[in-house]
């Protein structure tokens, strides 16, 4: 072997090694500063939940909600409003928060310290009935779920094992109605809805979400991949169709049933235009046809709204962080986005 | 086989895709010849309301508005995606940390969100203003700024006279659009990766031994075999887009598709037709289908250039 060559080579991989080196650095800073995009909008929501609508208007904002305290005789911190300082003697006017007789001060006293206003979740939650909201939606979410599921499992069954006239046709047919966007046919359902005289009720945000055509997909095409000698054996056995669906195919097909589950659930906890169009009463509208409508009637209590946000989307997350894996790999299979 | 026992298991979710997506789904064809004031039906008109739908000016504002904020979102999103792809592509620690994150504001509500972002485009106190004031530029209006883009970069160039024509989307159109971007980005972006990870190690190492550079490598491997997920993201991103209504019915207004309508997006125009006081159903409906035709030609268009790019 030739020495120089090798020294060489050792020299050029030392400098391909450098310059990676420096390339990682970059895939790491490309990366965070997504990263810092993608979160700060969630600091900054909770971060507003926590202030008093004073700091709200506070420019240039803070990212800590705090209050003005001064230490008490036994040693606690009391929170106080500045009524006045005066400079010249170093003393302020302040007065407590909790309510009081007016004192003063010397102005080095009052601190600046951590305050977490949790105070406005709960005038949030009481400032509209978000109590019924939450009832509304985790009832019609439930429902939808397990309507789906079965809907989706006896129909897909169908699709993939039996076999009858037109069996394909009919599937493509389904296929097709699932590219039409919800856009373009609201208006009609509005009308169909208003003639069964669903419009403010249960039934109009349930029953027509109970099929699933993309769930109908996803089970037939893994139901197709469950080998006919099992069916057939099964059969011989003295298994009835349903019983070999329920106790063999359905345990065979978890993993796509958790999908379909997961972006079910996903889907009507966010859905929007279809519950706005179809409700008009507080008593059957869902939480965030409900948050629309509390934002748009609060307009300036920014800490209120963030509050409600944050208590609107803290289910789904708290959820997804436990099982971000499943629920990321649902959602890319579905297609979903809005 | 038993047809009977086939059409029992297929009934439960039968009627409802028959009751609630064929029924709908045919009736907005016909709706858009009848006249229709709140949910009632009362005449036929044949193709009138077409005929007024190509004279509403409104209509064909909202038809350019959506056009404006698809072209805005969707090349951005999928240049930015792909790229937040390929740095996790590159055998990075913590991998699953990363997604997670990206992929958060797909799982929270639209509503909520665009919420927070109304707020940080606030023009007094809002956090991006903030921003923009620290790296020493002015505060802008944001959702409240009626102007197009290049109409306020040649009054800030002092040009003086503008084109009405070339004014392009508002600066508010572009808040709604960066909104967009952020929050469907990470969807895209675990696709992207799926597909990244779905090219074979062996033509890396074929590309590395024949002397390829970084960027041949890229051009040469993994763009022509990406090109499936990108073509998948390019059609769903694009569909996904035309339908807007959520972000611009929170972020704009009031009155919604606000300032001076330069957010009123079609499916909102289509949603203000339909269902406030004095709008007509069968005029909603046809809107409705214009843009169904819109996507559907889109679809088929996009469909026949990239197939012969598309290397399966």
């Amino acid at each position: 072997m030739d020495h120089t060559a090798t020294a060489r080579d050792l020299e050029m991989n030392a400098g391909y090694r450098a310059r990676r080196g420096l390339g990682r650095a970059g895939v790491y800073a490309g990366l965070w500063i997504g990263i810092v995009i993608m979160i700060v909008p969630f600091l900054w929501m909770i971060s507003t939940s926590l202030k008093s609508p004073l700091e709200i208007l506070e420019f240039p904002p803070t990212w800590i909600p705090s209050g003005h305290f001064v230490a008490a005789e036994d040693g606690t911190w009391q929170e106080i409003y500045v009524v006045s300082s005066d400079e010249a003697t170093g003393t302020s006017t302040v007065r407590p928060v909790e309510g009081g007789a007016e004192r003063r001060v010397t102005t080095s006293a009052v601190r600046d310290r951590v305050r977490l206003r949790l105070g406005n979740y709960l005038e949030a939650w009481r400032q509209a009935p978000f109590a019924r909201y939450y009832f509304n939606t985790v009832l019609v979410t439930i429902f939808v779920v397990a309507g789906v599921l079965v809907t989706s499992s006896l129909a897909a069954y169908a699709f993939a094992r039996m076999r009858f006239w037109g069996r394909d046709n009919l599937f493509v047919v389904f296929l097709s109605m699932m590219m039409v966007p919800q856009p373009v046919y609201i208006v009609p359902s509005y009308i169909i809805l208003v003639r069964l005289g669903w419009i403010n009720t249960y039934q109009a945000l349930i029953v027509p979400w109970l099929a699933h055509i993309f769930s109908i997909f996803l089970l037939r095409q893994h139901f197709k991949t469950i080998p006919n000698d099992l069916y057939d054996a099964a059969i011989i056995d003295g298994c009835s169709r349903f019983a070999f669906l329920w106790r063999v195919m359905l345990p065979l097909s978890k993993a796509v049933l958790v999908a379909v589950v997961i972006f079910t659930i996903v889907g009507t906890w966010n859905s929007f235009l279809w519950p706005l169009v179809m409700t008009d009463t507080p008593d059957v509208r869902p939480l965030q046809v409900g948050l629309a409508r509390f934002s748009q009637e609060q307009g300036t209590s920014h800490e209120l709204m963030m509050a409600a946000a944050t208590f609107c989307i803290a289910p789904l997350v708290v959820a997804y962080f436990f099982a971000q894996k499943q629920i990321i790999q649902s959602l890319a299979t579905s297609g979903m986005k809005s | 086989m038993d047809p009977l026992t086939a059409f029992l298991y297929l009934v439960p979710a039968g009627v409802v895709v028959v009751v609630f997506r064929m029924i709908p789904i045919a009736s907005a064809f016909l709706l858009s010849f009848f006249d229709v004031k709140m949910g009632r039906i009362r005449g036929f008109v044949g193709l009138a309301q077409y005929a007024r739908l190509f004279q509403d000016p409104t209509f064909f504002s909202s038809l350019g508005t959506t056009a404006y904020y698809v072209a805005g979102v969707v090349p951005v999103s999928l240049f930015l995606a792909l790229f937040a792809a390929i740095l996790l592509n590159q055998k990075i620690r913590a991998l699953g940390f990363y997604r997670t994150v990206f992929f958060l504001p797909v799982v929270t509500s639209l509503v909520a969100v665009s919420m927070v972002w109304k707020w940080i485009f606030h023009p007094r106190l809002g956090l991006l203003n903030y921003f923009f004031q620290i790296l020493g530029g002015g505060s802008l209006q944001w959702l409240e700024e009626p102007r197009g883009i290049f109409q306020m970069v040649a009054d800030a160039a002092g040009w003086g006279w503008w084109p009405d024509g070339l004014a392009g989307p508002s600066l508010a159109l572009i808040a709604v659009i960066v909104v967009a971007v952020w929050r469907g980005i990470g969807y895209n972006i675990v696709i992207f990766l799926a597909g990244l990870q779905n090219i074979p190690d062996q033509y890396y190492e074929a590309a590395r031994i024949d002397g390829a550079n970084a960027r041949q490598v890229f051009w040469k491997v993994t763009w022509p075999l990406l090109s499936p997920t990108t073509f998948y993201v390019l059609l769903s991103t694009t569909i996904v887009s035309f339908q807007v209504f959520t972000q611009i019915y929170l972020m704009t207004g009031p009155p919604v598709g606000g300032p001076m309508g330069t957010t009123k997006v079609i499916v909102y125009y289509l949603f203000e037709k339909g269902f406030d006081a004095g709008g007509n159903m069968g005029y909603a409906s046809a809107v409705a289908l214009v843009l169904f035709a819109i996507i559907l030609t889109l679809t088929l268009v996009q469909r026949r250039l990239v197939e012969r790019r598309v290397y399966y």
